[in-house]
């Protein structure tokens, strides 16, 4: 005797405290397992795309904040070296460090909110990401200190930094740098060795090296499939060539590697800060840069590791004030592709942990 | 550091495999013809050598005459980029084969392309609005969006004063 | 009988109005006169008690997670459960338009009876029983199963997909969980060779041994059966928040949706209860501190059982479905069958001699943590949670 069954369609989100934002999956299950995946996005479109070519290169940098909100810093600098190759304008090295410094706090914070809210679909009730927010929140003190934003901080300009740091930055910094490996291996103890844990996201959501390179994915989920790809070491940018850290690499591509690859780079973060401040130059923060910027007629594509992966500007010039295309390369997007294949034959408490793992922001999502 | 191949180079080597696949070759990009793109796409993922394994970025611009399809191609392996381009120059129905078979990472791309600027991709495989919703009138990064008779959403709002930004 | 004797025991208290009453009526209204005072007594005893739960819960959560938890309604946002209760009292309860309506409103009323009808057995001291029956046990494990049954009606009537999925979670875990939690308990009732609440306390306080020396596996496997059945953190897959929303309650709103989380806490309460009572010695304690009340001592020992709860819910993440099902039925199961085997054994030998044999007490006690040390060693090398990855 043999049952008529239908799937099951269930909608994740676009409200579901799971998604990270506004982001929609259709599931079919066969009971509690998914047989199939159609994500489905835009809620959050705002078209800075569009808005930017009205826009001169000045005004466009507020609108790089709004893209991944928990990682505004990276946005920034992505978008100004974009158009600092358009423009072939150079940088001093003290603006080059100071990057260097923020970029690198920005992946401590983000990489915070992403293993913390993590742990929470993992359905921890909220005390790691409780956690990792006391943590993140020093970062953001710190870049309150700088800028006096604690999201949008629209600090880097073309040609280098807003302004210099105060003079109490670099102490505080000192203390939280002191600090923070110390936190990591607390928060390793806490849960990296948990059997729950382990048995929850290790061999979940697999995805293989070379499904992850097909399907353009970066960051550390790339790096959690074992590819050894960081685009810090590969195609250094500012002055990451003149520090030394270490790329955390996973082994089997599931979602344990994606969780461990961030904590990792956050201990590398860590070390990168702090030959950054030991090397730190004296000197201007800001080259002359005319208010209105014209660059010749041309195209420049400028990419960094943003903590979510390749964040990339492209941006066509027609020599007039505004981009004719701005284009955003946003890494959340793109490593939304494979979510299919990683998602079909686990069950329904897995995709909200694979999706988890992938670590999207919705505001880059949809631009 | 990544090399960026020069397109002078990758389209001497793209000649020797497919005569008739390129248009030209500048310093910065090669622009293939666009019957020729899934072959020589996967021409550079497999030839030893080339090996452009990862497909970092896929859009469009739209240059009024002619829509430009661009392809920021790396390898992983050899640590080297190059730019691929196609140009179509019909505005109505621009249509440019789809390389999503070749690299997968370019489905999601092209469907953006898509949606925003109305590029079709042939033989994509799930060729759908994906930031807009379906019926959205128009494409939205065209330049000539905001001008559309009857397309925009926007064309119910009052018209400003003279000297006024639309947007 | 002074004052202090009539606080030390509130029986007492009963008693004086029986002898009361039995002067003034006849006898059935002098029955349902103490059914009554009983009723209140315990409505008096459970509605601060859940007001304390909630706060307990929410400051405690709160200090483990780094912040405050509520601190501004009345000192140490005492007060914050009863505004909490006002502002539920004033929403609105929605009814989806396509629920069964019937069964929708009934589900909330469902689950909240059966958790108040198992306070009739708690013995909270000496005579201190709503009714004191003798199969008091077999009615906490009964009426407790019933709570299955209104979830699931929860979850099927709000016709909501995600309530549907967490009914059917609940359904099959309540009802795998249910098995090792009664067979644990089993040991304990062969123990006190009753099924009587107030009997197995006092024999736990005649043998000056509590329960949880020699029933070690048995206590664990109870424990975490009864957490289990509380759907509290780490299985609360039937609520899962970050996976189904909130499982069967997603739909409910208001004074439904608050007797819903009520009911979880009453529940809570009344599981920290039988823990006291099964493997704690119910009211007793040292004799030098029973100076003071037992009902004391046994809403004691419920506070720290309940922080313990509150504890493991601040500290792990959520299991997956097969997982816990394949935990109850691969490793709660057989650990509690073997130590039913182990524990009837030992109850033969214990017939056999006489009971005031000093030796054997301390050696049971010895046998049975050094077996469930190596059971529990043993079994999680044999199944592991991540079988399927190691």
């Amino acid at each position: 005797m043999s049952f008529k069954t239908e799937p099951l369609v269930v909608n994740f989100g676009p409200q579901h405290p799971s998604t990270h934002g506004v982001f929609r999956m259709i599931v079919s299950l066969d009971g509690e397992v998914i047989t199939d995946v159609e994500p489905v996005m835009g809620y959050l479109h705002r078209g800075v795309e569009k808005l930017a070519e009205e826009r001169t290169y000045l005004q466009n940098i507020p609108f790089t904040d709004r893209l991944d909100y928990l990682a505004s810093m990276s946005n920034n600098l992505a978008y100004v070296l974009a158009v600092e190759k358009l423009a072939n304008i150079p940088v001093s090295p003290r603006a080059q460090y100071l990057r260097v410094i923020m970029a690198e706090l920005q992946r401590i914070a983000s990489h915070a909110m992403a293993v913390g809210s993590f742990l929470n679909d993992a359905g921890a009730f909220f005390t790691p990401l409780m956690y990792m927010f006391r943590e993140r929140e020093k970062v953001l003190d710190l870049f309150e200190m700088t800028c006096g934003q604690r999201l949008t901080y629209n600090y880097m300009r073309v040609g280098g930094l807003s302004h210099d740091i105060p003079p109490e930055f670099l102490p505080a910094l000192g203390k939280f740098l002191d600090d923070m490996p110390g936190f990591i291996d607390e928060y390793e103890q806490l849960l990296s060795e948990n059997e729950i844990l382990l048995a929850r996201t290790k061999g979940v959501g697999i995805l293989p090296p070379q499904l992850a390179i097909n399907a353009s994915v970066s960051g550390p989920i790339l790096r959690g499939s074992g590819v050894k790809w960081d685009l810090r070491k590969a195609d250094p940018y500012c002055v990451y060539d003149r520090f030394d850290f270490d790329i955390p690499v996973g082994k089997a591509g599931d979602s344990y590697d994606r969780f461990w690859v961030r904590l990792q780079e956050m201990r590398q973060s860590v070390r990168i800060i702090q030959q950054a401040v030991a090397q730190l130059p004296q000197g201007e923060v800001r080259s002359q840069v005319p208010a209105t910027l014209r660059p010749q007629a041309g195209e420049a594509y400028a990419h960094i590791e943003a903590p979510k992966g390749e964040l990339g500007f492209y941006l066509v010039s027609d020599g007039s004030v505004a981009p004719y295309r701005f284009k955003i390369r946003s890494p959340s997007f793109i490593n939304l592709t494979p979510l299919r294949e990683m998602m079909v034959g686990y069950k329904v408490a897995d995709a909200v942990i694979i999706l988890g793992s992938l670590d999207i922001v919705l505001g880059e999502v949809d631009r | 550091m990544t090399t960026a191949i020069s397109g002078i180079e990758l389209a001497n080597q793209i000649k020797a495999s497919f005569a008739e696949a390129v248009l030209e070759g500048d310093e910065r990009a090669v622009i293939l013809r666009s019957e020729y793109l899934t072959q020589v796409a996967s021409f550079l993922k497999t030839t030893p050598g080339l090996e452009f394994d990862y497909l970092s970025h896929v859009t469009a611009v739209d240059y009024l005459d002619y829509f430009e399809v661009i392809y920021h191609i790396t390898s992983l392996a050899h640590n080297h980029s190059a730019v691929i381009k196609v140009k179509t120059p019909d505005r109505d129905n621009p249509e440019v084969p789809s390389v999503a078979s070749v690299w997968c990472g370019a489905n999601l791309q092209e469907r953006e392309v898509y949606d925003l600027m109305g590029v079709t991709f042939l033989e994509h495989p799930n060729l759908k609005r994906v930031l807009l919703w379906e019926g959205f009138p128009g494409h939205p990064l065209r330049k000539d969006f905001l001008t559309l008779e009857g397309k925009s959403p926007w064309q119910t709002i009052e018209p400003l004063e003279e000297g006024h930004h639309v947007l | 009988m002074n004052l202090w004797d009539y606080i030390y025991n509130l029986a007492n208290i009963r008693d004086r109005i029986t002898d009361w009453a039995n002067g003034l009526f006849v006898g059935w209204v002098v029955y349902l006169l103490i059914a009554l005072v009983g009723i209140v007594a315990i409505l008096i005893f459970l509605v601060p008690s859940l007001m304390a739960f909630i706060w307990i819960e929410r400051r405690l959560v709160g200090r483990f997670q780094v912040r405050y938890g509520p601190n501004r309604v009345g000192p140490f946002g005492i007060l914050q459960p009863v505004a909490d209760a006002l502002k539920v009292l004033a929403k609105e309860a929605l009814t989806p338009a396509d629920a069964d309506k019937w069964v929708f409103w009934l589900a909330p009323v469902a689950i909240f009876v059966p958790a108040l009808l198992v306070y009739a057995v708690l013995p909270f001291g000496p005579r201190m029983s709503f009714a004191d029956l003798n199969i008091g046990i077999l009615y906490v494990v009964a009426i407790s199963s019933l709570s299955a049954i209104s979830v699931f009606m929860a979850g099927w009537s709000s016709n909501n997909k995600f309530s549907l999925l967490g009914a059917m979670r609940a359904v099959a875990q309540m009802v795998s969980y249910e098995v090792p939690m009664v067979l644990s308990i089993l040991g304990v009732i062969m123990l006190a060779g009753s099924l009587q609440m107030s009997h197995i306390v006092q024999e736990q306080l005649d043998r000056n041994v509590w329960f949880i020396l020699i029933q070690p596996l048995g206590f664990m496997v109870y424990f975490i059966s009864a957490v289990a059945e509380l759907n509290r953190t780490p299985t609360d897959i039937m609520e899962a928040e970050s996976e189904i929303v909130a499982g069967y309650h997603t739909e409910y709103s208001g004074m439904k949706f608050s007797l819903f989380y009520l009911a979880e806490y009453t529940n809570a309460l009344a599981v920290s209860a039988i823990i006291s009572t099964l493997f704690f010695g119910g009211w007793g304690t040292a004799p030098i501190l029973d100076k003071l009340p037992p009902w004391l001592w046994f809403i004691a020992k419920i506070y720290f059982f309940f922080a313990i709860l509150v504890w493991m819910r601040g500290t792990l993440p959520r299991l997956r479905i097969d997982q816990l099902m394949g935990f109850a039925w691969k490793f709660l199961l057989p650990l509690a069958l073997i130590n039913l085997f182990v524990t009837g054994a030992e109850v033969l030998v214990w017939e056999e001699y006489d009971l005031a044999a000093g030796w054997i007490i301390p050696s049971m006690v010895i046998i049975n943590f050094a077996l469930a040390g190596i059971l529990i060693v043993a079994w999680t090398k044999l199944f592991q949670l991540r079988r399927a990855w190691a």
